[in-house]
């Protein structure tokens, strides 16, 4: 595949910010997604949902189970590093 | 429908046609063409078997309507049209004809295979994907695809001689080739079981996809995640449903994959890994067995082919634009990239199963079909997958690519007819999330199932929005693993590193042992030269030749003989 169009001149001096470039931008997403979380774990509260597996008896169980299987997932993940990680050229190179 | 043309038949024709036409419009009416004829031809096409041929003993029915044909019939048109309209704009030298052709032949054969009566039938075209789809992986030329596309091949012939195998035998006790409910019975199912394991990604055979996937031309990649692993599905749900084993197997498919796809730094690979995940989904669906769960494996099959490609073609026009797939030398193209950015994040949301976006309305027949069945135990594992799916997939592939650090790369849109079979897959993928109606319409099926009512929506959004804030937390907290340039070891390993070193080793001690054999015996023959008049006299041994002597010589010179061969 060519590099065809590819220019990294990213701090060429005419280019205009864009709309991540700036912090507060990010930090006003992450309070509305922050406010959101709340709203969902609210909504247990208030709506009454089905239970077709017991686990789903307990209050908040989709949002603490979709926290808890991301963040293990990742951590031992990184933790599989240590044991399969190799080169990139792994493979190519007797 | 005019009359019974084999859906096949159409894409073959056209594929000799694409390499003869001229380019431009000629060449561009008949890719586009042809999946919309195609498609044309299947509606109100009647069940049951269209086409019969004697073939020695044998009577083989390559056009036949089963349970699950049609609806598999209409996404592979559908596929063929989206990925032809992705790959318009090639036309740089005789290579990039050949890979056009290249995929209407395998486009073909993904419908033979779904429309085909009888095994011998099923057989042909279970090869005819296998060496029509390696030239979208060997047209990206460069030693590693030659290789991955030659390990590819390998691995899908074995598959083929495995289900002609299984075909035979079953022939043999059963005296039916018709391709039907086969069960996991005797050596012929576990035979057929194997074949379509492999193509399916079974958990251990899964390695090829992983690693040819991601070798793969910009726009081959996406013909590739459509049709070989779904025909896999396909023949499963056909010779396997309500197979037990399947659930677990399909577990297990769910989960293990994505740890790999969290610290894959090629994203091309991340889907790859991706893809296993959700064949594992239908493959449980089909383990389940029943109408709903049956109807939730194809339907994601049929979703997944949607989201998928909308996935492969986002990370194919990445790839196009800046020669690049590598998570580590990626990101901040939204800038230039807008349009891509935020159809490839349709397809991040439709594969994590969003409310209103197309996984959400087939997963979820799978998860509540495992509860219906009482599989507890079961249930926690796809959740987790649920889950897991948003994390790589739905944040990883367009975070990576499109956003997290600024890689300095400025590019420009790709071509327009990228940008429009990207626009009618994230078009699709909304379309059935929000009218799924018109997808269960098609279903095999008849359920009465409604994917949305409060608590499904609520529970779902709840898991993935909870999942995305352990991404912000491991990424504010600095624990989130950085990508980095690197391969992670897998099966792979065994035949790509294990089996050639222990061949290297094994070869000259064999060599040594045959060269110390060998010159042991010559010597000994040379004593026994020296000693022999001793023996027999000095006029040889010719003179006096008892019966018994000669024939144990026979003997030591037949084993002698036989040694030697084996040794050679």
């Amino acid at each position: 595949m060519s590099r065809r169009d590819v220019n990294r001149e990213a701090d060429a001096p005419e280019e205009r910010t864009h709309l991540w470039d700036k912090p507060e931008n990010v930090s006003r997403l992450l309070w509305v997604f922050y406010a959101l979380c709340v709203g969902l774990v609210v909504m247990d509260l208030v709506v009454h949902r089905e239970v077709h597996h017991p686990w789903e008896r307990f209050f908040g169980f989709h949002a603490f189970y979709g926290f808890v299987a991301c963040w293990t997932l990742v951590v031992v993940a990184k933790g599989m590093r240590k044991l399969l990680m190799r080169d990139e050229d792994y493979y190519d190179v007797d | 429908m005019w009359i019974d043309v084999p859906p096949f038949l159409p894409f073959f024709i056209g594929a000799v046609l694409v390499a003869l036409a001229p380019r431009g419009w000629a060449r561009n009416a008949l890719l586009l063409g042809i999946p919309v004829l195609g498609g044309i031809n299947l509606i109100g096409i009647q069940a049951g078997p269209h086409l019969e041929v004697e073939l020695f003993q044998y009577t083989l029915t390559p056009f036949s309507v089963g349970t699950f044909s049609l609806l598999f019939g209409y996404l592979f048109h559908l596929a063929a049209f989206i990925g032809n309209l992705f790959a318009l704009h090639l036309k740089r030298g005789d290579e990039d004809t050949l890979q056009q052709s290249a995929a209407l032949v395998y486009a073909g054969s993904a419908l033979g295979a779904v429309f085909a009566g009888d095994f011998i039938t099923l057989f042909i075209f279970w090869e005819l994907l296998a060496f029509s789809s390696v030239f979208l992986i060997w047209a990206r030329r460069g030693e590693r695809s030659v290789r991955a596309g030659f390990r590819y091949l390998v691995i899908h012939v074995l598959s083929g001689v495995l289900l002609l195998a299984g075909a035979l035998i079953r022939f043999h006790q059963t005296g039916s080739i018709t391709f039907e409910y086969v069960g996991l019975e005797g050596l012929a199912g576990w035979l057929l079981f194997i074949s379509f394991g492999i193509k399916a990604a079974f958990p251990l055979l899964h390695n090829w996809l992983t690693d040819a996937y991601p070798e793969g031309t910009a726009t081959g990649t996406v013909f590739l995640s459509a049709f070989t692993t779904k025909v896999a599905v396909f023949a499963l749900a056909v010779a396997f449903p309500g197979t037990e084993a399947l659930i677990y197997i399909g577990a297990a498919m769910t989960a293990f994959p994505i740890f790999y796809a969290v610290i894959e730094n090629d994203l091309r690979r991340v889907l790859g890994y991706s893809m296993i995940n959700q064949i594992g989904f239908m493959v449980t669906g089909i383990g389940i067995g029943t109408a709903l769960s049956l109807n939730g494996a194809v339907a994601h099959a049929f979703n997944d082919v949607l989201f998928k490609g909308l996935l492969f073609m986002g990370m194919g026009a990445v790839l196009h634009q800046t020669g690049r797939m590598n998570g580590s030398d990626l990101g901040g193209l939204y800038k230039s990239m807008p349009f891509t950015a935020a159809l490839t994040t349709v397809g991040a949301a439709s594969i994590s199963a969003f409310p209103l976006f197309s996984g959400f309305v087939s997963k979820s027949m799978v998860m509540a079909a495992l509860l219906e069945e009482g599989y507890l135990a079961v249930w926690p594992v796809l959740l987790f997958a649920s889950a897991g799916v948003f994390h790589h997939a739905g944040i990883k592939i367009p975070f990576f690519a499109f956003f997290a650090h600024d890689s300095g790369i400025r590019t420009k849109e790709p071509p327009k007819n990228m940008l429009l079979a990207m626009s009618l897959g994230a078009v699709l993928c909304i379309g059935i999330g929000t009218f799924p109606q018109f997808l269960y319409a098609i279903l095999p099926f008849e359920t009465g199932y409604w994917p949305y009512d409060v608590t499904h929506v609520l529970t779902q959004t709840q898991l993935l929005f909870f999942g995305a804030l352990a991404f912000v937390g491991l990424q504010k907290t600095g624990i989130y693993p950085p990508e980095l340039p690197s391969v992670n070891i897998d099966v792979e390993w065994s035949y790509r590193r294990l089996a050639p070193k222990a061949i290297r080793a094994i070869v000259p001690a064999i060599s040594f042992v045959n060269r110390t054999v060998r010159s042991a015996a010559v010597s000994q023959f040379n004593a026994f030269q020296r000693v022999a008049p001793r023996i027999y006299g000095t006029r040889g041994m010719a003179r006096q030749w008892p019966t018994g002597n000669m024939v144990i010589w026979v003997t030591v010179m037949l084993a002698a003989y036989l040694i030697f061969y084996f040794l050679k």
